[in-house]
């Protein structure tokens, strides 16, 4: 159900970004999505085939979702590692002391228009 | 034909709901509102909490509240009834949480918008989908109830991360489940250590007075 509120953000986004830029039809709209936004991206597509077609300017517009991995750094050792696998907790010197560096991302990167 | 082009982006989706909810917030600053978040999973006793905390406070304070839920006005009848002050239900329209605009809009519903010293603002019952969206409140509290357990903080790491104040309810059962009160502190210091901690339980009122205290003393910072 999150997927559907932020399908519509995206849309309002595109919206904006189409009149200001004098478009005619968006034919395709680039998302990066990290992996650890909880955004699920067979979901989020689902819901942008329903509800680009509700928009005039935007019917069959196609969603494109390109992945960014997330790695997290390590203040103890400065080592930089996978998030999925490991987690919070470092898997080089076991210490707590880590960041996400990328991985929560949720961007619009391009949008393809006429 | 006509020519494709590419129009590079490159923005953040949530970039423009910040933007609002920053402007949101700096209004509410000039006016001297404080605006709280309360976040929390269906059923941890966010309405009988609140309940409690109005009561402790409605003296003092002119207070409003906003009542989020996808259907129904049960929430704000509760509210109002056993609180006597003005409680409103905004109607998510089947949306799983309020964004910035959507808090901005339920604001303007009160019937006294200007003239609160408090707001508070009772989200979907929900630990993942609220803490994306920043709603221009001061400050995020979440409440966790003992039956949901205490690995809650390491499952939704975000809405831990983003609430600066986590109230632990429903201690008065917790000999009948497996929860781990001290760690589940752990567990809500090692993704925010910053988070401030209470123990409640808002049936009997055990902690009620402690959070309103430190809600007080926020609220008198935040008119500074």
């Amino acid at each position: 159900m999150h997927e559907l509120g932020v399908v519509f953000h995206v849309i309002d986004e595109i919206e904006e970004l189409a009149e200001a830029n004098n478009v005619e039809h968006v034919n395709s709209v680039t998302l990066q999505i990290g992996t650890v936004t909880g955004i699920i991206p067979d979901y989020l597509i689902d819901c942008w085939n329903w509800a680009v077609s509700k928009h005039e300017n935007m019917t069959e517009c196609k969603l494109i979702i390109e992945k960014i991995e997330a790695i997290t750094h390590c203040e103890n050792c400065g080592e930089n590692y996978n998030t999925i696998i490991y987690g919070k907790k470092c898997p080089h010197c076991q210490s707590d002391n880590t960041y996400l560096i990328q991985g929560n991302e949720f961007m619009i990167k391009e949008m393809e228009v006429i | 034909m006509k020519d494709i082009r590419i129009i590079e982006v490159k923005q953040s989706v949530f970039a423009s709901n910040d933007k609002r909810a920053a402007e949101l917030r700096n209004e509410l600053k000039e006016k001297k509102i404080f605006l709280l978040n309360v976040m929390s999973s269906p059923g941890s006793g966010k309405t009988t909490t609140l309940t409690g905390i109005i009561n402790e406070l409605k003296d003092e304070f002119r207070i409003g509240v906003m009542e989020a839920d996808i259907d129904s006005d049960v929430d704000a009848r509760t509210v109002s009834k056993l609180t006597g002050v003005e409680a409103i239900q905004l109607h998510t329209g089947g949306m799983c949480h309020l964004d910035a605009d959507m808090t901005r809009q339920g604001i303007e519903s009160l019937e006294d918008k200007d003239n609160y010293d408090l707001i508070i603002l009772e989200n979907v019952g929900n630990l993942v989908c609220p803490a994306e969206f920043d709603t221009g409140a001061v400050r995020n509290m979440c409440i966790l109830s003992v039956p949901e357990g205490d690995d809650k903080p390491l499952k939704y790491p975000l809405m831990f991360e983003v609430s600066n104040f986590v109230l632990i309810n429903k201690l008065d059962v917790i000999d009948y489940f497996d929860f781990d009160l001290n760690k589940c502190k752990e567990n809500i210091k090692y993704r925010n250590p910053n988070a401030d901690i209470f123990e409640i339980c808002a049936k009997t009122g055990m902690g009620i007075k402690e959070v309103s205290d430190y809600i007080r003393n926020l609220i008198y910072d935040w008119r500074k």
